[in-house]
């Protein structure tokens, strides 16, 4: 079930606000198609954000992914976690497998963002 | 002579299952205008008589000269063994490793190829090779460029010209900042090195032995560079690794270095080997092939080709490389090389090199006119300086039966007096007392007005 | 098997070289001298062979398996040409050689292959000069890219991108990027399998570089609107690339020189029938048009009066040097040697054997599998597994299979543009009984799916290992013993 409680990219990342910050994870379909992850390259924190532009990479075995940044504005943290144990995001892609969070960002980009029932309708038209 | 196996007869039946009535029908797609305006070659030949062509061309070649040519290539003992691994079909004949499970010859002898060059230049992780050691350079500075997003790269004038000619050539359209750093009394110079490293400086390229043979301990400029952020990148001689200080030892970032002298013939420039290995953190950024060991669902250990994600068929233009094929026979003698020498057959060459490059200093010391250039300690290749141009002298050796080393004039302008010899473990002393006399005759009977060097083409 | 590491004896020798002949003076000083002991592995020498004979017979080759891997071209390798590459004339030569004073007469059987195989080459892909320099496919392709920089600079053109079809290779697109240039991918179009002109015309414009291209291209197609290609990427003053590893299918039918190509390689280690060697060594030699030739990479061989031979560096535009000396001289050597076996009617042969067997493989097995596009192929045909796949077998379920039938597998998953790939490309050196057998089996598995899908996940099972763990693998990292 996709959660209704964030929002989605057309590049399968997901947006949730957590207080003053916006916390990011790719979506259940996309730890689906990379398969069994075995490692994240995690931004730095600082980083700053382009909206759209990648911004990390996560690898499988048979595939490096870009994950491209929903929002501009700034790194504030990364979770450690999925770096040591990439298989996380595989489990839980959205909680524990959370990967970064943002800043300083425009609350209008995340507005713009899709909700859990335009992605869903996204991902099957993808198909 | 095509090896091919279907007869008319063959031919025709399949063609009737596809549907058609002439080979000539399944070129249709092709326009007649688009068809070839000449396709005439000489008519195919027998195998008898292909290897009389190839036999007359050998023939021509002056493969028997007694080899003091070096240059970062050497004529090294082969045992007969190495030969005769390579040559099995099971290896030469199979594909890259893309399915594990009918490539576990090539997979294991690859992952413990890696093994030998971590032991070798005690680092921590190595790959399966790149084409040689010029391409591998270029590939680590690469490495140090994304690693640090920086832009310029040191390089010492020590090392390998060649590998220098095609570090610019590779990044002639790319914004690299090249600043070479001429030796000091053969060995790197500390302090011009050292002035010219600042914030953009991504790595610092260091050869050890260098191209004139000196040897050194980079360590301090390790020290300095890693205190700025800075990578070190540094080419070494396999061979000499068996006795002098490996990179790992130092803290080098990423050491590359030619195999050739690892049981790969000279066989005139190639295939040769490049290696790569380098620190843990740096892995997902090295190009090429990467074996790694597992095991399968009933826990029996295998190998597999590892962290494909970086490589061009998956991450197509933003691969780390866009190596495909690389060198991997030449790996597997490599490795059949060092495992047929073992640890102390290794050190055996090198100190059979060292001692017989030591015998022919003393002995080349004393021919009138010769220069031994001894301000730095060196491996198994050192420089002379001739009192008349190097070429001219070294054209004279070869008549008599000598390949006498390279005249440096040729790479570094203002050195033609200047001839560079190495000595390997095949040179024997009578050879070496040869050379000297040969050397000290050439001398006597050349007038220094013919030493004037000639332009043009070799 | 067991790590050779582990098979040590301490104190047991190998290979023994001959005693020092002359005074022991070793005088390297000890901050130069390594600290940590050398640790290879110490065995007899007959420990070693036995080793490396036990791994040799974990391997599929050519010599013993069918090996149908789609763009691969894993074709026959001749026994006589590993015989010439291990003549001491060649393989005791010392590359620096003719950069001596005279040193072109020293080695002048040398120059005299490399010389005369840039001539075979040009005539048979109709360009006009080639150079042996690149020592793989890959290599090859960013030589030729680097050769199109040259030319842009040279003309004072500002280019930055390069337009590659999706179907490509993936060394293209990496090959371009390294040279410095944007990849802009061209979509195909889905239903001829051909490059999607129309989208290429709304593409193209005056940043563009080059186009890179092969023909037939990745699923086996003939692209004949090829001379429309090539004038609008010309209109544009675009070069046009073509990646080579498809030769094996127009030897003698289609010269890409006469198309208005610019710039090609070819890859000897398919085509011209050097062996693959577990991964390498290769070599791909590029072909250019006259208006490219002053970029070339030196040295270069030229032909005297006289009829010798000698290198010749004076080209001041050249790109540099792309290899250390000549290239894989040795692969270059083997690859003359087939092609003078082989002459023009013999190289025409390949290409209508390799062609016919593509073709008759696709049609007997057209009714088993779904191939998307049923016209003649080429050298290698594109069928997909996706009609097992709704019974839960996949293209790789299928290739593991074939692994227990004793095949090695055909390309899986490429190009990405079909689902569920299988790519088989048999060559000519293939028997119509080898064939057979091959579609046999593969009609075998058809009907297996429809049956038994479970059969399918747990192969191999008569390999030394199963299906190995690969995220292990990648997780844990383990790529040295030390």
């Amino acid at each position: 079930m996709t959660p209704d409680d964030r929002k989605f990219t057309k590049t399968h990342e997901w947006v949730k606000i957590d207080g003053a910050l916006a916390m990011v994870g790719i979506s259940d379909h996309a730890q689906d198609s990379l398969g069994d992850i075995t490692f994240v390259e995690l931004p730095s924190v600082g980083k700053k954000t382009a909206k759209g532009k990648a911004c990390c990479v996560i690898e499988s075995v048979k595939a490096a992914s870009d994950i491209y940044a929903p929002l501009s504005g700034e790194i504030a943290a990364v979770n450690r976690e999925v770096q040591s144990q990439p298989e996380t995001i595989n489990k839980d892609p959205y909680e524990k497998g959370w990967i970064f969070k943002i800043k300083d960002f425009s609350i209008a980009e995340f507005d713009d963002l899709m909700d859990s029932q335009s992605y869903e309708a996204f991902v099957r038209s993808e198909a | 002579m095509s090896f091919i196996a279907n007869t008319r007869e063959q031919q025709n039946e399949m063609l009737r299952i596809c549907g058609l009535s002439s080979i000539e029908e399944l070129f249709n797609d092709i326009p007649k205008n688009l068809r070839p305006r000449s396709f005439s070659l000489p008519s195919g030949k027998s195998e008898l008589e292909v290897l009389q062509i190839l036999e007359n061309y050998a023939a021509q070649n002056y493969s028997h000269l007694i080899n003091f040519l070096g240059g970062g290539f050497y004529d090294h003992f082969i045992p007969s063994a190495v030969d005769a691994i390579a040559s099995r079909s099971e290896f030469y004949t199979a594909y890259t490793p893309y399915q594990p499970e009918l490539s576990q010859g090539t997979l294991q002898a690859m992952y413990e190829f890696q093994s030998d060059i971590c032991r070798l230049t005690s680092m921590e992780v190595a790959n399966a090779s790149l084409y040689d050691g010029g391409t591998a350079l270029y590939e680590a500075c690469q490495m140090a460029i994304h690693a640090t997003e920086r832009p310029k790269v040191i390089v010492d004038g020590g090392v390998n010209p060649i590998y220098r000619k095609m570090l610019y050539s590779y990044t002639a359209n790319l914004s690299i900042d090249f600043c070479e750093i001429p030796v000091s009394h053969g060995q790197s110079n500390r302090e011009k090195v050292f002035a010219s490293l600042d914030e953009k400086t991504a790595a610092v390229v260091l050869q050890n032995p260098n191209f004139f043979g000196v040897i050194d301990n980079h360590a301090d400029i390790v020290e300095k560079c890693h205190s700025m952020g800075i990578l070190i990148i540094q080419s070494v001689y396999p061979v000499a690794m068996a006795l002098l200080k490996p990179p790992g030892e130092i803290g080098v970032d990423i050491a590359t270095g030619e195999g050739q002298s690892l049981g790969i013939p000279l066989s005139f420039g190639g295939p040769y080997i490049g290696f790569m290995a380098a620190t843990k953190k740096l892995v997902r950024k090295m190009p090429g092939r990467i074996v790694g060991r597992t095991i399968d669902k009933k826990e029996r250990e295998g190998f597999v080709l590892t962290l494909q994600a970086r490589e061009q068929h998956i991450r197509r233009e933003k691969a780390t490389s866009n190596i495909c094929t690389n060198e991997a026979l030449c790996a597997l003698r490599v490795h059949a090389y060092l495992s047929l020498l073992g640890t102390q057959g290794l050190r055996d060459v090198a100190n059979l090199c060292v001692n017989k490059a030591l015998y022919a200093k003393a002995r080349f010391k004393k021919v009138p006119g010769v220069k031994v250039m001894e301000s730095s300690p060196t491996f198994n290749e050192f420089t002379l300086r001739l009192p008349m141009d190097a070429a001219e002298v070294a054209g004279k050796m070869i008549e008599h039966g000598f390949a006498p080393g390279f005249p440096l004039g040729r790479y570094y302008p203002g050195m033609e007096n200047y001839l560079l010899v190495a000595v390997t473990e095949k040179r024997t002393r009578y050879e070496i007392g040869a050379f000297a006399e040969t050397l000290e005759h050439v001398l006597r009977t050349t007038s220094s007005r013919a030493g004037l060097a000639e332009k043009g083409t070799a | 098997m067991t790590i050779i590491f582990k098979k040590s004896i301490n104190g047991r020798r190998g290979v023994v070289l001959p005693e020092l002949d002359v005074p022991l003076a070793n005088d390297i000083p000890q901050e130069y001298r390594r600290v940590a002991g050398l640790d290879l592995c110490e065995l007899s020498e007959l420990d070693v062979v036995r080793h490396f004979t036990d791994l040799s017979r974990k391997n599929f080759g050519v010599d013993t398996n069918f090996y149908p891997l789609g763009s691969c071209t894993m074709k026959y390798n001749p026994k006589v040409c590993e015989k010439i590459a291990q003549f001491e004339g060649f393989s005791a030569l010392h590359p620096l050689l003719p950069q001596l004073r005279r040193g072109g007469m020293l080695t002048q059987g040398a120059l005299a292959v490399i010389y005369e195989l840039e001539r075979l080459l040009c005539e048979i892909t109709g360009m006009d000069a080639f150079t042996l320099q690149p020592m793989a496919g890959a290599h090859g392709e960013l030589t030729g890219m680097m050769l199109i920089a040259a030319y842009h600079k040279n003309k004072g053109n500002k280019k930055n991108e390069v337009l590659i079809p999706d179907e490509a290779h993936g060394t293209n697109p990496s090959s371009a990027a390294i040279a410095g240039y944007t990849v802009r991918p061209v979509p195909t179009n889905t239903d001829t399998g051909m490059i999607d002109v129309a989208m290429l015309e709304s593409m193209i414009g005056p940043q563009t570089a080059a186009i890179m291209m092969t023909n037939p291209n990745t699923l086996g197609i003939f692209n004949s609107r090829i001379e429309k290609i090539s004038l609008l990427a010309h209109s544009f003053d675009a070069l046009l690339y073509y990646d080579g590893a498809n030769l094996n299918a127009i030897l003698g039918k289609f010269r890409p020189g006469d198309a208005h190509f610019d710039v090609m390689h070819v890859n000897l280690h398919k085509t011209f029938a050097t062996p693959h060697g577990g991964g390498g060594p290769g070599a791909g030699p590029v072909g250019v048009k006259k208006h490219l030739e002053e970029f070339l990479p030196i040295s270069r061989v030229v032909k005297r009066s006289d009829s010798t031979y000698s290198l010749n560096y004076n080209y001041p535009k050249s790109i540099g040097y792309i290899a250390p000396f000549y290239g894989n001289f040795s692969v270059c050597l083997r690859a003359y040697a087939y092609i003078l076996m082989l002459g023009a009617k013999g190289l025409t042969e390949v290409s209508e054997n390799a062609v016919l067997n593509a073709n008759y493989v696709m049609h007997s097995l057209k009714n088993h599998f779904h191939v998307p596009y049923v016209r003649t192929c080429m050298h290698e045909c594109v069928i997909s597994a996706k009609n097992q796949m709704l019974q839960g077998v996949s293209a790789l379920d299928i290739a593991k299979f074939l692994i227990d039938m004793g095949f090695h597998p055909p390309t899986v998953y490429f190009p990405l543009i079909v689902k569920e790939a299988l790519m088989i490309e048999p060559t000519e050196t293939e028997s119509k009984e080898t064939l057979d057998l091959f579609i046999a089996a593969m009609k075998t598995i058809a009907e297996k799916t429809g049956k038994n899908p479970g059969e399918f996940h747990d192969a191999p099972i008569t390999t030394p290992v199963g299906r190995l763990d690969e995220v292990k693998a990648a997780r844990d990292m383990d790529c040295a013993f030390l």
